[in-house]
């Protein structure tokens, strides 16, 4: 079978030539890494523009460019609602509220905040918790790499494998955290040079908005859907059914945009870890917000070549077609490649592919330094090796990294092997991630809060969200350990999967807040408001108003962010 | 920290986009008929190049009014 897209020797030369540099960015930092916190913190001294160009990178994995591309075929604007529901409000929340207490505890990692804030044994379930999942995420981050690279240009699927995973483990190696947040920046740029040629060309190509919207009409009908339903993200989510998310505005907004979107971006060690590596309190409070600015804009160039892609599909037009998946329906996740092949010519293709094994790899990256941190601090440290000498913590890390590459690599391999099994794997861990917002939030704003109730409250959580999903099930679905109802009796069904996982973020979250609540009641505080100083709102002194620009303020810029999202949604919706 | 991310960032860009504006400029244009028949690696590129000049230059001029 022919592969459906060729690269020339310019689209290799610029591949080449831009992993040179991700390694000699590595190799240039190595001699600023003289202790552990170089390492893993990045000795806490990155300009507030890099951090949050980071911080937003970190989050544009595989997932992202990728996800994002078939959402947007599949569910047109309302894609949008990840990013300006599902992300900025939270984003401008850990920057505002959030951040003064993680930067300003001197925690050197989110498990550590909980042992500051709770005790060991909150830190201890978090910090095992985290360290298997980024392991997970980093090998599915490759194995998806891999068989992309294998299914469109024929690379050999182990050699995928390996050089990406040398190259990642090469530069975080050498350099560490800094080296893994310099390359973020640079995958940043790759990413908006690389993808928003498409989204021009592929717009130009349909006559433009008005063009898409007419024939994203014919996309919507034929689906039995209202005309503009792809092409306006509020005005058809009064009820499940009258949208392709299968999803109504309060599921929406709640499930996604309060306790999944808070969830991950104010809880993630991955994201967070970026912003604590900026050079100043007031820095650390920027990057999430900075880093919502392009957020806020990404849909552009990400959700839009989706868009059109479907629409070509739709009317055959321009001769575009997509590989179909196992079952004989159009894969979608190929979306964004294709179109890639689709309209670039030779040179910008080279960029636009190098631009997306970019995001790959970071996105592993990001995962194998939040990994190699927590390891070596929350687990290490903590259990194995306490009071050894920083030397040691930093050959560790180093030790970490090399591992968590290689047990990547298997983790792919076995991604391979068993795909249910990676999928049943991601369904425990968003039933581990749901609740710990709620944990966050008392934790942070609710001093009598103490460690037994953060303990159970997680664990509670995590049952709930379990049995959630065990009791109910998507309309049209059989029962399944994947799909819901494996309890032996259905309670609910819900009219799409999405509103099923959105509820069952919702249960898992109430029920950690009403047994953390609980718990802390009925036992008595374990810390003086002496140790929980700097670690919760109503016992940390306010910092002096800072005289800074406004430019520089932390509120101002966050609001400014929340009015253009606003616009933005007024605009769609 | 003594390392100006906007050095490599620079001279990234300026190395990919000047590629891409001399193939842009020595490339068959036939093969602009995928992309609608714009020369998107000429037109594309000068914007890259443009782009890794300036971080370029903020570089340099950073470091010149260093002690």
């Amino acid at each position: 079978m022919p592969h459906p897209i060729q690269l020339g020797g310019l689209d290799y030369a610029i591949l080449l030539l831009y992993f040179l540099f991700v390694l000699g960015i590595g190799w240039a930092l190595k001699r600023h890494v003289k202790g552990s916190s170089d390492f893993f913190l990045s000795g806490r001294s990155i300009p507030v523009w890099i951090t949050g160009l980071a911080f937003l990178s970190a989050n544009l994995g595989a997932q992202e460019v990728i996800g994002m591309g078939a959402s947007g075929a599949q569910y047109g604007i309302m894609t949008s609602h990840f990013y300006w529901i599902g992300a900025i409000p939270a984003m401008i929340f850990l920057g505002i509220f959030m951040m003064p207490f993680y930067y300003g505890s001197k925690a050197r990692s989110v498990p550590e905040y909980l042992k500051l804030r709770f005790d060991e044994k909150t830190r201890g379930l978090n910090a095992v918790s985290f360290a298997v999942m980024t392991i997970f995420s980093s090998g599915i981050s490759l194995y998806a790499l891999a068989s992309l690279l294998e299914l469109l240009l024929g690379w050999n699927f182990t050699f995928s494998i390996w050089i990406s995973a040398t190259i990642v483990l090469g530069y975080i190696c050498l350099g560490g955290l800094t080296s893994a947040i310099y390359n973020e920046v640079l995958q940043f740029f790759m990413i908006v040079f690389g993808f928003a040629p498409l989204a021009w060309l592929g717009l130009r190509d349909v006559g433009g908005w008005a063009g898409l919207k007419v024939r994203l009409a014919g996309v919507a009908t034929q689906q039995g859907f209202a005309a503009g339903t792809w092409t306006q993200s509020w005005r058809h989510m009064g009820s499940p059914h009258d949208n392709p998310l299968g999803v109504e505005w309060f599921g929406l907004a709640m499930g996604l945009g309060f306790v999944l979107s808070f969830g991950y971006w104010c809880t993630d060690f991955l994201v967070v870890q970026r912003a604590m590596a900026a050079n100043s309190m007031s820095a650390a409070r920027r990057t999430p917000i900075i880093a919502a600015f392009p957020k806020m804009l990404f849909p552009f160039i990400v959700i839009v070549p989706g868009m059109v892609a479907v629409a070509l599909l739709q009317d055959h037009h321009g001769g575009f077609t997509l590989p179909l998946a196992a079952d004989g329906t159009p894969n979608y996740n190929l979306v964004t490649p294709m179109m890639l092949g689709h309209y670039l010519p030779p040179g910008l293709l080279g960029l636009g592919f190098t631009a997306l094994m970019a995001s790959f790899m970071s996105g592993m990256a990001g995962n194998v330094t939040a990994f190699n941190t927590v390891w070596t601090y929350d687990i290490y440290q903590s259990y194995f090796a306490p009071a050894k000498t920083d030397s040691h913590y930093l050959f560790m890390g180093r030790l970490a990294t090399i591992f968590g590459v290689i047990l990547s690599v298997g983790v792919a391999y076995m991604a391979a092997q068993f795909n249910n099994i990676m999928n049943l794997l991601q369904l425990v861990f968003a039933f581990v991630n749901a609740p710990l917002f709620a944990t966050f939030l008392l934790g942070m704003f609710w001093r009598r809060a103490n460690g037994h109730g953060a303990f159970f409250g997680l664990l509670v959580g995590t049952i709930a969200a379990a049995a959630h999903h065990g009791l109910t099930l998507p309309v049209g679905s059989a029962v399944g350990i994947m799909k819901g109802g494996w309890l032996g009796a259905v309670v609910h069904t819900y009219p799409s999967a999405m509103a099923q996982n959105f509820w069952t973020a919702l249960f898992a979250w109430g029920a950690c807040m009403a047994v953390t609540i609980g718990v802390s009641l009925a036992t008595g505080q374990n810390k003086s408001d002496q140790q929980l100083a700097g670690l919760v709102y109503s016992l940390t002194p306010k910092p002096a108003a800072e005289n800074e620009p406004w430019y520089k303020k932390p509120v101002t810029l966050g609001l400014i962010v929340l009015a253009a999202t606003l616009v933005l949604n007024l605009v769609f919706a | 920290m003594n390392f100006d991310l906007r050095l490599p960032l620079g001279l990234l860009f300026t190395l990919f986009g000047g590629m891409l504006v001399i193939y842009g400029l020595i490339s068959d244009p036939a093969i602009y008929a995928r992309s609608l028949g714009y020369n998107v690696n000429l037109g594309w590129g000068a914007v890259m190049l443009a782009f890794g000049l300036v971080m370029l230059a903020l570089a340099l001029r950073a470091r010149r009014n260093r002690p």
